[in-house]
């Protein structure tokens, strides 16, 4: 008997997140490999037509857990979620769908569910992968380790694995499927207790409404050749021409010119977008490894010999205080068109 | 209280990775080994937690001899004492460490422990997690700002776009995230004490990993860079072919 797919997904106020599709779609792909099909599970409120959209991403079978259904089992009353509850549907969706293999993104909420779910579960956990690959029935992956300075191949002798991918890398592929089989399920009926939530959100802040670093397609990262924080300004307008998030290196964040939300690199984040532009960063090797899997990576620097242009696809040797209001401009017309 | 915090031995993030003659790790050839750099505000937390509410720090580490090293430098900030679980090789998983870990801690009464929110070599995030799932206490990873009062503990994790909120109750685990505070410097008075601190060694427990690397190897590298040198001049040119060849526009 192959093995099973129960796919987690997210929304976000009431709509999936992007790396939702991500998921889905290669939850379809590793269940057609192993000769298996796969149920989709997502907790929260989303209307039933955004639920109906995944069927075009090959989504046959969904299970939807009520958040408020969830939460009034909790000890603390006026809690937004419990992440440990969250692990705790998760699990016992898994065990009721007799799914040996659980997917999910590796999105803030999927990292903090991954350990969870593994020991609930008794899993192997293959995270933050970049490929999976099945073989004679096997299943291996790909993840980066030292923040993309190399990749490891992994696998297992575990029956049970938990995957998540790295957002951004894997593309929704559409379908022509058109069906898509709801269930909704009582939280009652999973076996979760009071003890589920031991750790409980209170409540949301949300940062002025940025795109985050981590999440964007598109992004446009400033460095000490700004030569201070006033002069940002630059980097915020090249990235609203094409709506892309700022991002930040590690120097420029120690020197408080920028928050650590935004740093990219090994002790910031490590994004993959679309398009990154670097702008008056020389490419330490810890940056570098942070972005260098970004599919089109174009360098603006004065030096010719920065090390960024080594792994730049496109790049202007110049001064970023010309270059930047050219760009900006430049991309405001082409966008326009 | 008595508090804890875990920590690890990492190659420096200067670090150039060459993958060594097994294909599976990396050669430590000249690469230079520091405590992980989450870890240090880890050990910071831990160390002002102690100075403003008492208690003893004891840091654990799991690895070989060279693990101690990471000890030391939490020792030099004001760590007590130190235990590491002693493993014949670094060929590990996540699992194989959050086990070990939490066999330790089950019958210590830890109130709070402290990991940084992940190492900066395998990235995992997993660690804080699966401890707190193995000893049945809750867990709040990515903490940028840390308030405990009666018993109970106010976070702020940092999540995509924002922060959340999140309470619970003692005991409890803490991965520390950049922006908790600023780790501070050894002094040469905290230098010299730390040499007669102790580490207490312990076997790890024989068990295997759950996730194996069967093969390491570097990102294919980039070649073929158009790269222009005539500055704004050039800006045109650039965003055409952003356009029409990259299709990133």
């Amino acid at each position: 008997m192959s093995k099973k797919i129960l796919a987690f997904i997210e929304s976000k106020d009431g709509k999936f997140k992007n790396s939702s599709f991500e998921v889905i779609s290669e939850a379809k792909i590793i269940a057609e490999k192993l000769g298996s099909d796969f149920t989709v599970l997502t907790i929260g409120k989303t209307d039933e037509n955004e639920i109906k959209e995944l069927a075009k991403y090959g989504a046959k079978k969904i299970i939807t857990v009520d958040l408020d259904k969830l939460n009034s089992k909790s000890p603390v009353q006026g809690i937004k979620y419990s992440p440990s509850a969250f692990a705790g549907v998760i699990s016992e969706a898994a065990k009721k769908e007799s799914a040996q293999i659980i997917m999910l993104s590796a999105t803030s909420l999927g990292k903090d569910l991954s350990g969870r779910v593994a020991i609930k579960t008794d899993s192997a956990v293959f995270n933050d992968c970049i490929a999976v690959n099945v073989a004679d029935g096997k299943i291996t992956a790909s993840r980066p380790v030292y923040a993309g300075k190399s990749i490891t191949e992994i696998s297992t002798d575990c029956e049970n694995i938990l995957i998540s991918l790295r957002p951004n890398v894997f593309k929704p592929e559409i379908s022509d499927n058109t069906q898509i089989e709801i269930t909704e399920t009582d939280p009652d009926s999973l076996n979760i207790e009071a003890g589920d939530f031991s750790s409980v959100v209170k409540d949301l802040i949300v940062s002025d409404e940025k795109l985050d670093v981590a999440e964007a397609d598109r992004i446009v990262s400033g460095g000490r050749g700004l030569r201070g924080p006033e002069n940002f300004n630059l980097i915020e307008n090249l990235a609203a021409s094409i709506g892309a998030a700022t991002g930040a290196s590690r120097a420029v964040v120690d020197a408080g010119w920028r928050p650590h939300s935004e740093q990219v690199g090994q002790t910031g984040k490590t994004v993959s977008p679309s398009l990154y532009i670097a702008c008056g960063i020389s490419g330490a090797i810890q940056h570098l490894a942070g972005m260098s899997s970004s599919k089109c990576i174009v360098a603006v620097n004065k030096d010719k010999d920065a090390p960024i242009f080594q792994i730049a696809d496109y790049g202007i040797v110049g001064d970023v205080f010309e270059i930047l209001p050219e760009m900006t401009e430049e991309f405001k017309k082409v966008v326009s068109n | 209280m008595n508090i804890f915090v875990c920590v690890s031995l990492v190659p420096d993030s200067t670090t150039k990775v060459k993958v060594s003659s097994d294909n599976k790790s990396i050669d430590e050839n000249g690469v230079s080994y520091i405590i992980n750099p989450y870890d240090e505000f880890a050990v910071e937390e831990a160390i002002r937690l102690k100075e403003s509410k008492g208690g003893e720090v004891t840091v654990i580490s799991v690895g070989t001899d060279k693990a101690k090293e990471a000890i030391k430098k939490a020792f030099q900030m004001g760590a007590d004492k130190g235990i590491l679980i002693k493993t014949s090789s670094a060929d590990f998983d996540s699992y194989f460490v959050a086990k070990n870990i939490s066999d330790y801690l089950k019958d210590k009464d830890p109130e709070i422990i402290f990991f940084g929110k992940q190492s900066i070599d395998f990235d995992g995030l997993l660690i804080p997690s699966m401890v707190s799932e193995l000893l049945g206490i809750p867990s709040v990873s990515v903490v940028v700002k840390l308030d405990i009062n009666d018993g109970k503990i106010t976070a702020e994790r940092e999540v995509e776009g924002g922060k959340e909120i999140v309470e619970a109750d003692l005991p409890v685990i803490i991965g520390a995230q950049k922006g908790i505070n600023e780790p501070r410097y050894p002094n040469l008075k905290s230098i010299m004490a730390a040499k007669s601190k102790p580490i207490e060694e312990i076997e790890a427990a024989s068990l295997d990993s759950r996730t194996v690397i069967n093969e390491m190897k570097l990102p294919p590298a980039k070649t073929g860079g158009k790269i222009f040198v005539n500055g704004k001049d050039d800006v045109p040119e650039l965003v055409r072919l952003l356009r029409e060849e990259a299709k990133v526009i």
